[in-house]
């Protein structure tokens, strides 16, 4: 199976403290694999690093070529994209001008696929067609969510990275998100799934890594990680607890 | 004053209150989206009207070898980039691009100023020797300083200024010009005259303001420039290069800029520092709006404007202190009403 992403002995620090020290991970074609761990374990800072958001040490090559120097927008043209946790929507524009520039890495493709898939986005997401004309901060927490996925998946990723998409989600929402990320690998897209929700996160990942203060702590098919009994004392059962926790403090939520 | 007086009066306030408008919006659509004050929209005010004076008298502005300079050393810097960094393709292709344009342009213009050409052909040549300062100022200056706080931009923003005024001096000495009138002739209504140079200006500013108006809302490219000012994370993240859009942004200031000059050129004589009170008149319109509110910006820009005219007419000696201290008042109304100026958090 080749691999879409490798990431060897990635290290961020800030300042004089390492975020991540000497992460490695590997992401076969048409995977979803996920990345676990209590909050502050630095998951978001090594997607921020995959996608060149951070400065950082080591090797990280996706699609064959080793893109440590390539700048953001580089890595957004090769089909690397990052939903954020702050999912950094554009507050003050139109759900439809947000999925436009969601397809701006492909501006210079001549067809109409960008249209075509403008549609189909709307055609997933039916709430954005309705709302299409409205500002994106007029979006309940959920339909934010909606539209920071459309906006990426606009730029037709290879390899799509979410951080937290659960997050502020009410339950039956987080099943449909994560339905909808399932979907993705069936349509031969790779997924980076970074998850306090752990059990949420080892139900639809094919391979799953628990990362704890920047370092892998284990790694391992999502079942058989799931089945650690580790796992399940301190993710499955506290980590479900907290990222509720979580969902009823976070603003997002309460928007 | 009769109603003649006062026509004239409003006639100047509303010319000068369009130009400071275009100013006005380009310092808000700077400031927005690369988070630099642009201290020296002004000298590019004056460059432009400068070198419009200068191809009108039939000489080489000294602007078309600024240009070259700037290039060269934005040139330099590139290529230093590419020797350090990844080897990017872009890197080689900025270089040629900030050495050749200007040179083009200085061959060009060498060869055409002494033949004395016409109107149109004087204002194509002035908008390429000045244009392409913008790009180049923002490669040299700014965009080694992306991720730098506001204050440390604005520090270097003013040293760009003084820069620039001492360049202008040395281009085009000390003395004062002005630009012969685009239009000629008064119109007449009555009792009333229109100087048809007036009515072209306002009119071509509107035109600029509509045409940045279709820009930022129904290009792609317009939108991207504005997604980076809402958002440089988001705009990032969907492959937009913030460096692109700041040399975008100071190509639009370069641009707004020299048409500004070349307008104001023939309402009032222009020197090398004249630029600076000109783009601090856009300034106090801009910070009606917050610098961040683009019709309150138009709408303080019209307000300076008929103040300065006003002033010049009743109390001449104090025609500049008089707008400058309406900056107070601005400024007391907004801290006072500072808890809507705040944009929402996502």
């Amino acid at each position: 199976m080749t691999l879409l992403l490798k990431v060897e002995n990635l290290t961020v620090a800030y300042g004089k403290v390492e975020a991540i020290s000497g992460v490695g991970l590997a992401i076969p074609e048409g995977r979803i694999v996920t990345v676990i761990g209590p909050n502050g374990a630095g998951k978001s800072t090594l997607l921020n690093a995959v996608m060149g958001l951070l400065p950082s040490r080591g090797r990280i090559v996706y699609a064959g070529q080793e893109v440590m120097q390539a700048k953001v927008e580089a890595r957004v043209g090769a089909g690397l994209c990052l939903v954020p946790e702050k999912r950094e929507l554009f507050a003050q524009m139109s759900v439809a001008d947000n999925l436009l520039l969601g397809g701006y890495s492909r501006r210079h493709v001549r067809d109409d696929s960008r249209a075509r898939d403008l549609d189909a986005m709307y055609t997933l997401f039916p709430r954005l067609r309705e709302r299409h004309a409205q500002q994106a901060r007029t979006l309940s927490g959920g339909e934010r969510q909606m539209l920071a996925l459309a906006r990426a998946l606009m730029a037709r990723p290879k390899l799509l990275m979410l951080d937290e998409p659960s997050l502020g989600l009410a339950p039956r929402i987080v099943r449909e998100v994560l339905e909808a990320v399932a979907s993705l690998r069936d349509r031969g897209m790779s997924v980076l799934l970074v998850e306090q929700n752990a059990r949420a996160a080892l139900s639809v990942a094919d391979y799953a890594y628990v990362l704890e203060t920047g370092t892998v702590a284990l790694e391992g098919p999502a079942r058989e990680v799931a089945a650690n009994p580790r796992v399940t004392e301190t993710y499955i059962g506290v980590g479900h607890g907290a990222g509720a926790q979580r969902e009823a403090s976070t603003p997002l939520a309460a928007s | 004053m009769n109603s003649i007086i006062a026509l004239l009066l409003i006639q100047d306030g509303l010319t000068m209150g369009a130009v400071y408008a275009l100013l006005a919006l380009v310092l808000v659509m700077v400031f927005s989206v690369t988070r630099v004050i642009l201290v020296a929209q002004g000298e590019l005010v004056s460059y432009g009207a400068l070198t419009m004076a200068s191809l009108q008298a039939g000489h080489l502005p000294g602007t078309a070898l600024i240009a070259v300079a700037g290039g060269v050393i934005a040139a330099a810097m590139e290529l230093w980039a590419y020797a350090r960094g990844p080897r990017s393709r872009t890197h080689l292709v900025a270089a040629a691009l900030y050495v050749l344009v200007p040179l083009a342009v200085f061959g060009l213009v060498a060869a055409l100023a002494p033949q004395g050409s016409g109107a149109f052909v004087r204002v194509l040549l002035t908008l390429l020797i000045v244009v392409p300062l913008g790009p180049i100022l923002y490669r040299v200056a700014f965009q080694p300083l992306a991720s730098a706080p506001v204050l440390v931009l604005l520090i270097v923003a003013v040293a760009l200024h003084f820069v620039l005024t001492g360049l202008g001096l040395i281009a085009f000495g000390a003395e004062g010009v002005r630009v012969a009138p685009l239009i000629d002739g008064m119109l007449r209504f009555g009792p009333y005259f229109l100087s048809a140079q007036a009515l072209f200006t306002i009119a071509i500013t509107l035109a600029l303001i509509a045409a940045l108006f279709v820009f930022f809302g129904s290009t792609l490219s317009g939108k991207a420039l504005r997604a980076t000012a809402f958002n440089e994370v988001g705009a990032r993240l969907v492959g937009i290069s913030t460096t692109g859009s700041g040399l975008l942004a100071f190509s639009l200031a370069a641009l707004i800029g020299t048409v500004s000059g070349i307008l104001i050129g023939s309402f009032a004589t222009i020197y090398y520092d004249t630029g600076f009170i000109i783009g601090l008149k856009g300034f106090v319109a801009a910070i009606l709006g917050g610098l961040g509110s683009y019709p309150l910006a138009a709408f303080g820009a019209v307000l300076v404007g008929l103040l300065e005219s006003g002033s010049s007419f009743f109390a001449s000696a104090f025609k500049d202190v008089l707008v400058f201290a309406l900056i107070i008042p601005i400024l007391m109304w907004r801290s006072f009403s500072a808890g809507h100026a705040e944009e929402e958090e996502e």
